[in-house]
């Protein structure tokens, strides 16, 4: 079966320093893969050029078996105006862009799928609070819901639980595992290592280029920890051309 | 006189709602500048074809719409941002269009440019000013729902919808055109006041955003209204009249408002129990 998403020989700059180096590997449908590595390693910058936002320098990422509107990410810092007048049931219902767009109305049936998204995060009593009420974990709870309406076949997230409270955490990582559950392919971008021993399977772990990836046990060993802390975080301003044919 | 109440009247209608996307999409301050950028554009037509407010809607629509896709499309190809980019365009636009006026007019004109002359509105212009405020509802009904999704979440319209910006493109043309509506009644100093006035007293008024632009069109239209009367009695010029009058319903706003206003937020109330 062809993989969710295939990487050939990836490699994506940065002002001709790359962030991402020769970077290869395969993400298997319904896999639950955390990306793990030292800041600066290009964890991020990968889950961007998936989504089509960062141009690829060389190589490939092959996602033909996806149309885009089946992949949802969620980025590290969405550019999301927290003081916007609108409200939380509005936002879920975003989820259902595929099915609304600009013009098309929103159904009784629609709403009540957003109102039950928001159930699964246990936010339906804030349907009409607007967003600014809402304190950084609700925030994340109600962006996951509108997830949950996405209905992708691919999510990205990129540190979805960063400077958020450990209750928040366990509630999101329950859908996640739902995501899991139903056989959609699931990459997050994590920093606690303890918690992607407990709850992923497969990690990537990545300083520019693969260190690691594989059965989660396997890839976070001390040794491959160390090797991707050794990673140089700075740019070396002499650095020489690559050797490595494109 | 009565084609001046009507043309602020529509005038009022389209530029509430532009005003208020426009401040909810921070973008408050590059009206004025793109309020600037008609001038060379209004001064060409000027020049060429005298006070006709045909050659300079169209010259001042041509050169605010430069000024908009020159600034956007250097913010969307070098990542510079969208302030600095505007700042530096109109810039260019505003000296340009003052060397035209003072090279070939005088400043009679530079005057009539710069503050309008309502009560000079007549029925061609009439059906500009109304022509363009129905386009305007028009097109912010079809296009509302990405245009706020753009403005709240902009990555997230860019992930499920191609061609997202293209909303944003529609919308500066839209912002563009109600100020050339606006500089024949209000001037070109002056048109961009009766767009960000009114939508920044709604704020204090509505929590949502279509709320809120009916608030902002109410004001707009009574400020128009009142403004004009008041140039019209005491013999003042119309365009400031109807700005100030926009102000102190703005002004008024602040502190009586129902959302964040003065009076709510230091008014002595016992605190709820959760």
């Amino acid at each position: 079966m062809k993989p969710a998403l295939q990487l050939d020989d990836l490699t994506i700059c940065y002002n001709r320093h790359p962030a991402v180096h020769h970077l290869s590997g395969a993400f298997h449908r319904g896999s639950l893969t955390a990306i793990v590595g030292p800041n600066g390693a290009g964890k991020s910058t990968l889950l961007k050029a998936i989504m089509g936002l960062l141009p690829v320098t060389t190589g490939r990422i092959d996602h033909a078996a996806l149309a885009p509107s089946e992949i949802a990410y969620l980025p590290q810092q969405a550019q999301i105006d927290r003081s916007f007048p609108i409200t939380v049931l509005d936002v879920v219902m975003l989820g259902h862009w595929q099915r609304i767009s600009v013009l098309r109305a929103v159904t009784t049936q629609l709403r009540d799928q957003a109102v039950a998204a928001l159930a699964a995060v246990e936010l339906v009593d804030f349907q009409r609070r607007p967003i600014r009420s809402l304190s950084a974990g609700q925030f994340q709870r109600v962006l996951f819901a509108r997830m949950l309406l996405q209905d992708a076949r691919l999510i990205l997230l990129d540190e979805p639980f960063t400077a958020i409270d450990a209750r928040t955490t366990a509630d999101l990582l329950n859908v996640v595992r739902t995501w899991h559950d139903q056989q959609r392919t699931v990459i997050a971008v994590l920093h606690d290592l303890e918690q992607v021993r407990v709850h992923f399977p497969e990690t990537l772990l990545m300083a520019r280029s693969s260190i690691a990836w594989g059965q989660t046990a396997q890839v976070l060993t001390p040794e491959n920890l160390q090797r991707a802390r050794q990673m140089a975080e700075a740019w070396d301003e002499q650095a020489l051309l690559c050797g490595v044919n494109p | 006189m009565r084609r001046a109440l009507v043309a602020c009247l529509a005038l009022g209608l389209g530029c509430g709602p532009v005003g208020v996307l426009l401040m909810l999409r921070r973008m408050s301050l590059m009206g004025d500048a793109l309020s600037h950028a008609v001038l060379p554009g209004a001064a060409i037509g000027f020049l060429i074809a005298g006070f006709s407010l045909a050659a300079m809607s169209l010259g001042g629509f041509a050169a605010g719409l430069t000024v908009a896709l020159l600034a956007g499309l250097v913010t969307r190809f070098t990542g510079q941002r969208e302030d600095a980019s505007f700042a530096a365009f109109y810039l260019m636009s505003l000296a340009l269009g003052v060397l035209i006026v003072s090279t070939r007019g005088s400043s009679v004109d530079l005057l009539h440019v710069l503050f309008g002359t309502i009560l000079a509105v007549d029925d061609a212009s009439l059906i500009l000013v109304a022509s363009i405020a129905s386009l305007t509802l028009l097109t912010l009904a079809v296009i509302y729902r990405p245009l706020i999704v753009e403005c709240f979440d902009p990555g997230f319209l860019q992930s499920v919808q191609a061609w997202g910006t293209a909303y944003h493109l529609a919308f500066l043309i839209l912002v563009v055109l109600n100020l050339v509506a606006g500089f024949q009644a209000l001037g070109t100093l002056m048109a961009v006041g009766l767009m960000m006035l009114p939508a920044a007293a709604a704020r204090f008024w509505a929590q949502e955003v279509w709320s809120m632009a009916a608030v902002a069109a109410g004001i707009a239209v009574l400020s128009g209204y009142i403004g004009l009367l008041l140039s019209y009695h005491a013999n003042l010029p119309s365009g400031p009249a109807i700005i100030l009058t926009a102000g102190m319903a703005y002004l008024l706003s602040i502190v009586l408002g129902t959302q964040d206003g003065l009076l709510v937020r230091f008014l002595p109330r016992q605190h709820l129990q959760a």
